[in-house]
């Protein structure tokens, strides 16, 4: 079974939501992935759509780059909104 | 518990002045209820104890199937014969979502697979119990599905996320498990015979303590259960989870009208708790170690169901081949 390649399985809930993360399966091809993914992660209506994507293609972010990759954003506090501070009688913005 | 005594390979616990900046930095986040992630560093015997705690449930799950399976053929009404078919299909799930966690350590599911098969890995010992009338199935869903939804309940909590997540998605589907079983019983007790309350009361007399053994021994001194306490992989001891499932379940077994084979079990007013006798020990061990009176022929059945089943993985990989050398040749 090693040579079945491992899937992530991303299953989106509802119509209007986001696909999400749920587990992987094993599969032999896209085909039997996508029909491993719905009988694994949806038997009681768990989702409208489902992706399943080879493990090995994705690009994810290290754990120890946390600091070079995310903490720029940090110190950049005017990106939000709650920066500005308006006058009570200019009301709800 | 569905995993049961996991070593840890530890000796005594460190203390965070003995720790490697590393090792310290882990346990802080582990402290601070930080969850663990598959690329996070980690100690080596975290990982170890994850991947042995994490196949072993896996593995219950899996072995968990056939003491049902037996009954498929065997269910009284078809209503009863779809209920007790999907339930089993959940349990092929959760097996496949923990081996699934376990892989995001490193492990690899036919290796793990075959160290079961060898005999090297153990699964929960309330499966080499034989299932021996239909009020099984009752008591199964009520007490060795409660007994694990107990023990689940808590890991939702463990420090490792992928686990954590696993064990979210199998309590949401558990607690059909239980229910299915207690309605069982709650049939045959409300309209049955005499004979199928016997059944019942019978059922309850052989899966009594061997569920109470799913949470384990007694919390001693062991530094494997203190280690996978600090660790957060563990979240409560045996004994308090053994208690909190004695609690919940007496209630449940007066409605039904029966009793438990336990002359020392009786509600202690001043504890708040229900007291209870002691397990017999010597059985534990000796199913934990191979030789309950259904081991030989659980791994012997999982052996021939991989055996028997190897054409159709073969056949797979050779169709999906196929398709890519059509489809290649077609570009």
């Amino acid at each position: 079974m090693s040579e079945w390649r491992l899937y992530e399985v991303f299953v989106r809930s509802k119509h209007g939501l986001n696909h999400k993360h749920v587990g992987s399966v094993h599969a032999a091809d896209n085909e039997m992935a996508m029909e491993n993914a719905r009988d694994l992660y949806t038997r009681r209506s768990e989702g409208v759509s489902i992706w399943v994507v080879p493990s090995e293609t994705i690009t994810a972010s290290a754990s120890d780059e946390k600091e070079v990759l995310f903490d720029p954003s940090e110190d950049k506090v005017y990106r939000h909104a709650s920066f500005y501070k308006l006058p009570d009688e200019v009301g709800h913005m | 518990m569905y995993a049961q005594m996991v070593e840890t390979g530890t000796k005594r616990l460190k203390t965070l002045e003995e720790m490697s900046p590393e090792e310290r930095d882990f346990q802080e986040k582990v402290d601070a209820e930080t969850k663990i992630e598959a690329k996070n560093w980690m100690p080596d015997g975290y990982r170890k104890t994850l991947i042995r705690q994490i196949s072993q449930h896996a593995h219950s799950e899996i072995v968990g199937m056939l003491p049902e399976g037996n009954w498929v053929t065997r269910a009284p009404t078809l209503k009863r014969k779809l209920q007790l078919m999907a339930k089993i299909q959940d349990e092929a799930g959760h097996g496949l979502y923990l081996y699934s966690a376990m892989e995001t350590l490193g492990a690899d599911r036919d290796e793990e697979i075959q160290k079961l098969h060898d005999g090297k890995a153990k699964y929960s010992s309330i499966f080499n119990y034989p299932t021996l009338n239909w009020a099984d199935m009752g008591a199964v869903g009520w007490l060795v599905d409660g007994a694990a939804i107990v023990n689940q309940v808590v890991l939702q909590r463990t420090s490792y996320g992928p686990y954590s997540r696993a064990m979210v998605r199998i309590c949401k589907e558990e607690s059909f498990h239980q229910r299915q079983g207690y309605q069982i019983l709650l049939d045959m007790m409300r309209e049955g015979t005499q004979e199928q309350k016997d059944m019942v009361q019978d059922a309850i007399n052989r899966l009594w303590w061997p569920a109470l053994m799913m949470f384990g021994p007694h919390d001693d001194e062991s530094p494997n259960s203190q280690q996978s306490m600090v660790w957060k992989i563990k979240r409560k001891s045996n004994d308090e989870l053994r208690q909190m499932f004695i609690d919940q379940t007496i209630p449940q077994l007066e409605f039904l009208g029966c009793t438990v084979p336990d002359p020392d079990l009786k509600w202690n007013e001043e504890r708040g708790h229900y007291d209870f006798g002691e397990i017999n020990w010597k059985e534990f061990y000796d199913v934990l170690k191979g030789d309950g009176p259904c081991n030989r022929e659980r791994v012997a059945t999982r052996k021939k169901a991989i055996d028997e089943g190897a054409w159709v993985r073969e056949a797979a990989v050779a169709y999906a081949a196929k398709q890519k050398q059509r489809a290649e040749k077609a570009a």
